[in-house]
């Protein structure tokens, strides 16, 4: 591309606030009743997390990446990519996420945890606050709860939970599984602060923020 | 020009020595050709087109972009609202409808509209190619044909310059056969205008598309003068700055003088700007308002602004 300097993402964004708002409308139309199973397995991955023992990180894996599959098919195939022709890497991208955590999650059992620790606490609140919270962001905005974000169903709640499920737990599976999510609230966030939301666009960096001093500073702690 | 007689904005009729002054200053500003379509009879103002240099063929100075306006995906509220702006847009006298393979669904909801319109016959469908192989391109016009739902496109030109060297052919080679009536190319953001310039000056085209506005004025320099030497007709993209710049200047009230030029709103008066150069042939702001659709279309009609005014209308958009 030349004359790369003058670009900026408003050059690449397709689509107005009020079509990517009414997108997640059609979506939660579309998909009733899969968000009330999204909220069940949201609840299953915070009763495991509030006492873990030895081997459910393989569950919590599992929950994850069937959220994380369901988002890049029928969120980014199915309907963001009516709107966006980028969906459909997005869609890839959500589905390799899916592949990491199977592998490393549910296969090797890489996510152990340590209840009590400033990590897990964090970890513990940051998917609070995506299972709990984020979908009441949408009605407390005033734009219904047709628009609202559920994890496992929406894209952002995901990642976000994801970032919890990964500080919580033991530090070796946190970077390899952590990269696309981090990289996805960064680029959420850009989108939606292009689009005239601020407000919306600062949560996602704010928690990526949060989950990586949080994780810096357990790991110091542990030296 | 003189003031404009308010009664005239008014819809009352025009004298007959005014009217004779007014269209011989639209002929001094070059080849504009004065229509009178049913909104125009109505308002009792000349309706304004302008010949692609190419044909002659006459053009409204205002046409319809479908960038993020039109991209709306699956939505059947949002596609009918995009076809009652169509609608608007046509029954105002509009023809040319502007998209690109780039813009996600609205080569769609443009075919959506034009189908529940009942394939309106003024509709002048332009569209670009976009894609880095050259190989593709024949397909991927092909595709966007189809999802317009027309039996052959007007325009087609060459989105952003990509891969031109390998698209122009093929393009030409279809405008031969007759599979398209138009070719050209498309720049915007005032990016590439050298190498815009060279190909100009290197091949036959009928039409280029670059960014121009009050506030964005590079391409007066070298590419406007250029594209009327060559005879290319100027579509120009992004009149309001994809909407910052009329945002910016509602705020002041429009200035008593935009009424020498039969400007009514800001809409009409950055349009007026912009269309009033002699080279430029047709404005594609997007919009997904019928009222907007409306205003707009306001910039067909009436006078234009000579040079004097124009000079008045930048410095005065650049102030504020």
């Amino acid at each position: 591309m030349s004359e790369w300097w003058t670009y900026s993402l408003s050059d690449f964004l397709l689509f107005s606030a009020r079509t990517y708002r009414r997108l997640f409308e059609l979506y939660n139309v579309d998909i009733w009743p899969a968000q009330s199973v999204a909220l069940a397995l949201g609840c299953i991955l915070l009763a495991q997390m509030w006492r873990p023992r030895a081997g459910q990180g393989r569950y919590m894996a599992a929950i994850l990446m069937v959220g994380w599959i369901w988002v890049a098919w029928a969120f980014h195939w199915r309907h963001f990519l009516t709107i966006n022709w980028a969906a459909t890497y997005f869609a890839y991208v959500f589905a390799f996420e899916a592949l990491l955590l199977f592998v490393f999650g549910t296969v090797l059992d890489e996510l152990t945890f340590e209840p009590g620790s400033v990590a897990h606490r964090v970890g513990f609140a940051v998917v609070l606050f995506a299972v709990f919270l984020q979908p009441l962001i949408a009605p407390f905005t005033g734009r219904g709860w047709l628009q609202a974000e559920v994890f496992g169903a929406a894209p952002d709640p995901t990642a976000v939970a994801t970032l919890g499920v990964l500080l919580a737990s033991g530090r070796r599976a946190q970077w390899r599984l952590g990269i696309l999510p981090l990289l996805w609230c960064a680029l959420s966030g850009a989108v939606l602060w292009t689009l005239g939301a601020p407000g919306d666009a600062v949560v996602l960096p704010i928690v990526a923020v949060v989950v990586l001093v949080v994780a810096r500073m357990a790991r110091a702690s542990a030296r | 020009m003189k003031a404009a007689d308010s009664a005239d904005r008014l819809g009352v009729s025009v004298p007959a020595r005014d009217r004779r002054r007014m269209l011989r200053a639209l002929a001094a500003l070059g080849a504009i050709t004065v229509l009178r379509p049913s909104l125009a009879v109505a308002q009792n103002r000349p309706f304004l087109t302008r010949p692609i240099p190419s044909t002659g063929e006459a053009l409204p100075v205002v046409g319809l972009g479908s960038w993020i306006t039109f991209n709306v995906g699956n939505d059947r509220v949002a596609r009918d609202s995009c076809a009652e702006v169509m609608r608007n847009f046509f029954d105002a006298g509009g023809r040319m409808i502007d998209s690109s393979p780039m813009y996600g669904s609205s080569q769609d909801v443009i075919g959506y509209g034009l189908q529940k319109l009942g394939k309106p016959s003024r509709a002048f469908s332009a569209d670009k190619v976009w894609i880095s192989s050259g190989s593709a391109g024949r397909a991927q016009i092909e595709k966007s044909r189809q999802r317009w739902a027309v039996a052959r496109f007007d325009l087609v030109a060459v989105h952003n310059m990509l891969s031109w060297q390998e698209h122009l052919p093929t393009l030409l080679a279809m405008k031969a056969a007759g599979e398209i009536r138009y070719v050209g190319v498309t720049t915007s953001e005032g990016r590439r205008h050298h190498e815009i310039e060279e190909i100009m000056r290197r091949h036959s085209l009928d039409f280029i598309q670059v960014s121009y506005s009050a506030v964005e004025r590079d391409v007066e320099a070298r590419i406007l003068p250029l594209a009327r030497d060559r005879g290319m007709a100027v579509v120009v993209n992004r009149p309001f700055r994809e909407g910052a710049l009329i945002r910016a200047v509602k705020r002041q009230p429009l200035p008593a003088w935009a009424s020498e030029a039969d400007c009514g709103n800001w809409a009409e008066f950055l349009l007026k700007f912009i269309v009033s150069h002699p080279a430029v042939v047709c404005a594609i702001p997007a919009t997904t308002s019928v009222a907007h659709v409306r205003e707009n279309m306001g910039a067909c009609l009436g006078r234009l602004p000579d040079e004097a005014m124009r000079r008045r209308m930048a410095a005065h958009v650049e102030q504020l």
